[in-house]
């Protein structure tokens, strides 16, 4: 399973700050919430239920728009495994 | 409780101090519709890739040449560069303007003929003609330009066995301060070549010196080249009439008008860059009317303009077909245009924007085409915003070459539709089938299913 690594700060704005590298990145509303999510440990099946659940999305919509936010996030080095 | 509006998540890497090289933010605007028909009525009904030619744009940019041009000097003729689109419904378009038709090949020439186009306003250019072209040419009362002296002779011979005189012209390739100089075409001015060629023709009885021709190179920014060409050409006319006392009818400039495209490596954009029909015309008649042609036998100017009078009305519609992210985290676009059928995508930055408003989130994006191939790359770099699968693009300014030079590669060629005067859309070529596929290919007997 994977998580937001515990030193990235976010700020209500979508302002994301890695304190490791000094590296700074901008999100947007839906990736905020998102990435806050993760931090705190919910689980994938979780978030699309609960975004789906506010957002007008469909699931396999939201999943096709998540994944692709996950590969930045991987990319960006911000994610760790937690098992 | 009725749900919020979703945004697509996005997150980008902050890099202080690096605008655009204009200090401004990208943003592409939607194109929806073309002359006011909406493009997903379009693909809807006609499919997806498909090419769109806009009437109207194509009548209206040939008002604004010609008008640059005969408001600066009293006799002007286009020629339609049948090489640039000879779909027949261009063609006849530009034929009702009044354009007449230049051509390259017995083929083009065949086209010409059907579409109209009365034989002694065809000019026949190119380095191959073969002996029953030339026939044909003679026949008809058009005006051959002479590429070379091997068909110099064989103009001769034809136009002796058939008992004619052919209408020639020279063409001469030359030093106008532009690189690279095309000299592959004509004979060249400044070695003497092009006035030894006219020392051929002039003493024989079976050729008529009608006009001079240059083609000085493609998508020409600078104007002033065009200068130096007609002078170099009056020049030209100036001793012919001195040594023969002939005055040759007309002075042909040839095309390589840039139209507003984007050259690939070019700093600025086309649409800042590209010169006006006036800035040509400009050069072009100052040069024709300060020359020291007699003024009671100043030739006619004509001109075969080809790209510039049509990029901009062709646009090329498609489909993305996926996203998807590079190895190194960058987004690229699979959509249905490749460069088969984007051909001046090995050349030019082309316009690519959504035909539906979109998430305002841009990133620097790689946009493929459908082929297996590596080379499939229509936009390499670009800000594009994202889009979904089954989302549309509209590809502007295609007009020129991609309805010649396209390639029949891995699929259909798709179709080819016009949005004439009146708004409605009419198909003028039609999509490639596996039938028109097989039409030309012969099965060996011994490989036919018994």
């Amino acid at each position: 399973m994977m998580r937001l690594k515990q030193n990235i700060v976010i700020t209500e704005t979508g302002f994301v700050f890695d304190s490791d590298t000094g590296d700074s990145y901008s999100t947007n509303p839906v990736g905020l919430e998102l990435l806050e999510k993760l931090k705190a440990n919910v689980d994938m099946d979780e978030i699309t239920a609960q975004i789906t659940g506010r957002y007008d999305v469909e699931p396999l919509q939201f999943q096709r728009y998540f994944d692709d936010f996950v590969i930045m996030l991987r990319h960006f080095n911000l994610l760790e495994d937690t098992e | 409780m009725e749900k919020l509006k979703f945004e697509r998540p996005v997150i980008s890497k902050i890099n202080a101090g690096v605008p655009d090289k204009f200090g401004m933010r990208t943003f592409i605007n939607p194109v929806t519709q073309i002359d006011g028909i909406p493009v997903k009525d379009i693909i809807d009904q006609y499919g997806s890739p498909v090419y769109v030619i806009s009437e109207k744009t194509l009548r209206s940019v040939y008002q604004e040449a010609l008008h640059a041009f005969t408001t600066r000097y009293p006799k002007v003729q286009f020629a339609w560069s049948y090489k640039t689109n000879y779909l027949n419904a261009v063609c006849r378009i530009y034929h009702q303007e009044g354009s007449w038709a230049e051509v390259v090949s017995g083929f083009e020439y065949n086209k010409a003929i059907d579409n109209g186009v009365p034989g002694n306003k065809i000019i026949f250019n190119g380095p191959d003609k073969s002996a029953g072209d030339l026939k044909k040419a003679i026949e008809n009362g058009s005006l051959i330009h002479i590429d070379h002296f091997d068909e110099l002779y064989d103009c001769i011979q034809v136009a002796k066995d058939a008992g004619k005189k052919a209408k020639i012209a020279i063409r001469v390739n030359m030093d106008t301060g532009i690189y690279p100089q095309w000299d592959r075409f004509g004979c060249n001015y400044e070695n003497g070549e092009a006035w030894d060629a006219i020392n051929k023709i002039m003493p024989d009885e079976s050729l008529e010196l009608t006009g001079l021709h240059t083609h000085i190179g493609t998508y020409i920014m600078t104007p002033a080249a065009y200068a130096v060409a007609t002078s170099k050409l009056a020049q030209l006319a100036v001793r012919i009439e001195k040594k023969y006392s002939h005055h040759i009818r007309y002075i042909d400039l040839g095309g390589g008008f840039a139209s507003k495209n984007t050259l690939k490596g070019a700093y600025l954009p086309g649409t800042d860059t590209c010169p006006s029909f006036d800035d040509y015309a400009e050069a072009i008649t100052g040069a024709l009317n300060n020359s020291d042609i007699e003024y009671g036998h100043m030739p006619a100017l004509f001109l075969e303009t080809g790209r510039a009078l049509i990029d901009d009305a062709g646009y090329l519609l498609g489909t993305v077909l996926a996203n998807k992210r590079l190895a190194n985290g960058r987004r690229s676009l699979i959509i249905d245009i490749g460069v088969n059928l984007l051909f001046t995508s090995f050349w030019y930055e082309h316009n690519i924007a959504p035909a539906q408003y979109h998430q305002n989130d841009y990133e620097d994006t790689t946009i493929y085409g459908p082929l297996c191939m590596n080379i499939d790359v229509i936009r390499a770099a670009i800000m594009f915003p994202s889009l979904n699968k089954g989302d549309h693009v509209v590809i502007s300014r295609i007009g020129a070459y991609n309805m010649t030079q396209w390639l029949q590669f891995i699929t259909y060629r798709p179709r080819v539709v016009l949005i004439n005067m009146k708004g409605e859309v009419e198909v003028i070529r039609e999509q490639e089938t596996n039938e028109t596929m097989n039409m030309l290919d012969v099965v060996p007997k011994h490989l036919k299913r018994s």
